[in-house]
Formats: structure tokens, C-alpha cells, sequence
């Protein structure tokens, strides 16, 4: 499916590649985990009190609306973390949490 | 040697630590970023390549001037900077900052702002954010936040960032602005003579969105892949998008304030709880405010601002320090020019008074107006009462995006101001963090 997000500028950095939902993508070097998921995914994750998804909000730390999941069981806030090189990200808790 | 702690590396920030330097402390200075700017002129992680006049446009020389000033602070040891920390809580002179412990003899805080939101049906759908949101993406990831944007809300940031969208072509598909022509006509006039270059700016900048702006609208809904809306004239418009920018001004961020032991006081002007401090920005024993966390008055006042208050630290430590009446005469302008803007881009009470029952009013936890009625009718018109009972303002933004509107919701049906309804306590953490860093030994 199509990103929410659109790159206009700064798009000559180095890939980083990593996974999303057992997904393979591809982000940039100085994107945020947010950046790298919403420019090839709609969203980030399921609302828990709603039907509808969510995609974060203020990008600046407050609203914490962007909290996702690594498959080792630990969690950042998309809009705050670097993608690193091999993330495992999950946009909902993996199976088995908490073990 | 003094402790002193510094929160925030954003405009305010930035000048309060470099006072203190030059009178010979050495602060602690932590920040949430990654590197020192604050919002308004954050920098985009290393290896981003477009330069500070594409970034920051007419602000550019200052946005350079103020991160060039604390990269030497930095280099030269001056400060003690703390990056990617955020303070959860203060208690007894002591800055809890995760796992870490920060005793401090004075405190400045210089936390910065939000967006400050007003609720429309559907705004809890992925592909809607704060117009700050738009700006972050754009300016620090070189992105836009979809391919067809609808802006709304009102104030200065509703105009600067569509023209900085359509500048890196971005496509906007309206700018939606809840204050009508009349309304801003009215404010613009004082702000034009508080600061005329700054407002011909502003309106050159409008001129720029051209048949994209429309004044005076209400919002009524936000579907899957529309902007339902009314004209100045009433009429029912539709605007088909995949993103939507919301924000009606700036909301201080104060919890910090608050917890360490602010008094607070209903600022009509700007239609929230403020913290209360004295023109340098003392609010406390040691304890002094700078920036928009203490009064909304942008970048440019932040500056001034931070420079007050470690001017009012260094005097309460018998320190003197030249050139204080200069500042508060440029503080007190800005304010009046600050206040002129609120009222040309006011709180768009009758949009909020026409929110349906069924709609969203938290969307950390998908609470409707409805329910947070039926816990008011409960509990009373009080503000942490509907809290407890309802939990408005218990989601893990902690209220930062629905008090407001709220109070406001909760005033209008028990017939009161939303002063008498009261302001929510800040409870730490004022962020969530790891349970592992709440542990004592």
C-alpha cells in the first residue's frame, strides 16, 4: 500500500533496512522509525479504544500516540527513535506478550 | 558552585544558559531533542543537506545565531548538556530524568509549548495531525504528511506552514481558518502597530495562498478522505484530502511548572490556565519560567524571555546584570503584539459548541463528548472530578490535547466560565517512562 507520509527533499541518504510486521522495508539514514513506517505504510497501529488506526499526531514527543512495538517485547515512541539498521518493529504487541 | 538547571534547549532556553555562562555558572542544560533548537528551529538529525534558509526562511539568521550559540557552549564546557532526556518529574529541588537524579538550587524552566487543539468529529483518524506536526515533518524529515493536505485552525502557524508546504511542493488542498476576516481585521490592527514588519510579513505570506485560504469557516467532520466543512456564508463544502494539519495557536506546556509549585491564573487572552510570574519570570523561590511555557509570545519573545529569567536568577543570587530594562521594554512589546494576535485568531468557541455527542473528544482513549457529559452530570462541574470519573485527561497524553476544549465543553453545559471549571493537576510521570526507572533502591 501507499505511504501517508511523501518524501520532498533529502532523499540522497543511505537505505537502512529494516521490519515492520514481518515486512521488509526500506528507510533513510536520519529518518525516524515514524518517517521510515509512514512513507510505505498507511499507518503505525490499531487505536486501543476505536475501530480506526493511527499514524501519530504531534511528532514532538507530547501526544505519545505513536508508542509501537520491537518483537523482542520492548516498546519506543516512533516519532522520537532513529531507524536503526535491522529493526524488528511490530504495530501491534507480539505473540505471546507478556511471556 | 550554584546548581542551576536549565529545561529546554529551544530559543529560551538557549539565552538563559548562555547568561548564566557569561556570569560564570556552569548550568545543567537537559533537553528532549536530539540536538538544541527547540521546535520552532529544531534541526534535522546529521547528514540532512538543505541549508537554515530553507529550513527556518526569514528566521534563518536567527535559528544559525542561536544553534551556533550552544554548539560553543557545548564545545567549550560551558554547559552541562543532557540530550535526549526528558525531566518526568521534580520534587524537592531534585529533577527526576528517568533513572537519573538531578539536584538543582534553581530552576528554570523553559519547556516551550504545543499546538493548543479544539476537537473535530474524526479527528482521531490516522492521516490528521497538529499543524506543529506538518511543520516537524517538513522541516526535520523532509516530508509532507500526505499528498493532499487540508490546514485548519487559526493563528500564525495556519499561514506559515501552508506557504512552507507549497514552497517544497507539497500539495494543499485548503487553508481553513476559523477566524473570520472581521475578527482578525480587528486584532491586526494592534499587531501591525506592535510590530509592522513582522504583520506585512504575515499578510504577504496570506497573499501567497491565494484562493486556497478561506476565512471565517467552521469545521464539521473529517471522514476517510474528506474535509467536511462551512463557508463564512454557511455553506456546506466538501474537501477531499488524505491528510489533515489541525491547530488553533499554542497551549504552554506547563506540568513541570506545576509540579514544582507554580500558582496558576486563567488568562482570558489566551484562553488557558497560565503559570503566574512576576515580568522577569520569577514564579517561585528558585524557581523562574522563560518562553512560550510561561506566556505565549513566540521565538522572538522566548529569546527575551529566557534572557529575563536567568537575569532574576543571577540578581536573587546577588549577581547584577546589565541592560534588564532594554529586554523588558522589547518583552513588553512583544507582548501587546502577541496578545493582538489572539484576538484576531481567537478560540473558535461556536465550532465547539456544535460538536455532535458521538464525537471523539480524547483521542488517547476514544472518550465522546457524551460519555465525558454523563461523568460531569456525576461528578459536578470540576475539572479533575471528570477526570477521575471519566477519565478525561487520564490517557498517556495527560490531557495536553483535550483539557481544553474540556473545560470548555464542561463550562458551556453547567453554565459557567471555564475558569470556574477549574485546571487539571499535573501528575507525574509528565511522561511515560519505563516502570524500571521509578524503582528507588
Amino acid at each position: 500500500m501507499t505511504g501517508q507520509l511523501v518524501r520532498l527533499a533529502e532523499t540522497g541518504r543511505a537505505p537502512v533496512a529494516f521490519r515492520f510486521d514481518g515486512q521488509d522495508m526500506t528507510g533513510l539514514m536520519g529518518d525516524t522509525v515514524l518517517t521510515a513506517i509512514l512513507t510505505g505504510a498507511g499507518s503505525l497501529r490499531p487505536a486501543e479504544f476505536g475501530p480506526e488506526r493511527r499514524a501519530g499526531f504531534c511528532l514532538m514527543g507530547a501526544c505519545q500516540d505513536c508508542w509501537i512495538w520491537a518483537e523482542d517485547g520492548s516498546r519506543l515512541r516512533a516519532c522520537s527513535t532513529p531507524l536503526a539498521a535491522g529493526m524488528r518493529l511490530l504495530s501491534e504487541a507480539p505473540q505471546g506478550w507478556p511471556a | 558552585m550554584t546548581r542551576v538547571l536549565v529545561v529546554g534547549a529551544g530559543p529560551a532556553g538557549i539565552r538563559a544558559a548562555e547568561r548564566l555562562v557569561r556570569a560564570g555558572l556552569r548550568p545543567v542544560v537537559v533537553d528532549e531533542a536530539a540536538r538544541a533548537g527547540g521546535q520552532i528551529y529544531r534541526r534535522p538529525p546529521e547528514g540532512f543537506t538543505r541549508p537554515p534558509e530553507k529550513l527556518y526562511g526569514s528566521e534563518a539568521g536567527k535559528a544559525r545565531a542561536l544553534h551556533a550559540l550552544f554548539d560553543a557552549m557545548v564545545a567549550a564546557g560551558q554547559v552541562d548538556y543532557r540530550p535526549q532526556s526528558a525531566v518526568h518529574a521534580i520534587r524537592d529541588g531534585v529533577a527526576h530524568v528517568g533513572a537519573a537524579r538531578i539536584p538543582h538550587d534553581r530552576l528554570i524552566l523553559a519547556t516551550g509549548a504545543t499546538d493548543r487543539l479544539v476537537p473535530v468529529d474524526g479527528w482521531q483518524r490516522a492521516g490528521v495531525y497538529s499543524l506543529g506536526a506538518a511543520q516537524i515533518a517538513l522541516k526535520a524529515q523532509g516530508v509532507a504528511i500526505g499528498r493532499q493536505i487540508v490546514l485548519a485552525g487559526s493563528g500564525p502557524l495556519l499561514t506559515l506552514v501552508a506557504t512552507q508546504l507549497l514552497a517544497a511542493g507539497a500539495g494543499v488542498a485548503a487553508v481553513l481558518d476559523t477566524s473570520s476576516l472581521a475578527t482578525q481585521m480587528r486584532g491586526g490592527i494592534g499587531m501591525a502597530l506592535a510590530r509592522p514588519a513582522v504583520t506585512a510579513r504575515g499578510l504577504a505570506m496570506r497573499a501567497r495562498l491565494g484562493r486556497l485560504y478561506h476565512a471565517g469557516v467552521r469545521l464539521e467532520r473529517i471522514a476517510a478522505d474528506a474535509v467536511h466543512w462551512r463557508d463564512g456564508r454557511g455553506r456546506a463544502q466538501v474537501t477531499e484530502c488524505d491528510a489533515v494539519a489541525l491547530g488553533w495557536h499554542l497551549r504552554a506546556e506547563t506540568q513541570l511548572a506545576d509540579l514544582a509549585g507554580a500558582r496558576f491564573a486563567w488568562s482570558d487572552t489566551w484562553a488557558q490556565w497560565l503559570p503566574v510570574a512576576d515580568e522577569m519570570g520569577r514564579a517561585g523561590p528558585g524557581l523562574y519560567l522563560a518562553g512560550d511555557g510561561l506566556r505565549i509570545l513566540g521565538a522572538d519573545g522566548a529569546e527575551v524571555a529566557g534572557a529575563l529569567a536567568a537575569n532574576a536568577c543571577l540578581n536573587d543570587l546577588g549577581i547584577a546584570t546589565p541592560g534588564a530594562r532594554a529586554l523588558l521594554r522589547r518583552a513588553r512589546r512583544l507582548h501587546r503584539f502577541a496578545a493582538a494576535m489572539a484576538r484576531a485568531f481567537p478560540w473558535p468557541s461556536g465550532q465547539l459548541d456544535a460538536l455532535p455527542d458521538a464525537a471523539v473528544l480524547c483521542r488517547c482513549e476514544g472518550i465522546t463528548l457524551g460519555q465525558m457529559r454523563d461523568a460531569a452530570g456525576l461528578g459536578g462541574a470540576e475539572a479533575n472530578r471528570v477526570k477521575s470519573l471519566g477519565r478525561i485527561g487520564m490517557g498517556r497524553c495527560q490531557g495536553r490535547y483535550c483539557q481544553l476544549a474540556a473545560a470548555a465543553l464542561i463550562a458551556r453545559h453547567a453554565g459557567l466560565a471555564p475558569q470556574e471549571v477549574g485546571r487539571l493537576r499535573g501528575q507525574p510521570p509528565v511522561r511515560p517512562v519505563p516502570v524500571g526507572a521509578l524503582l528507588e533502591d
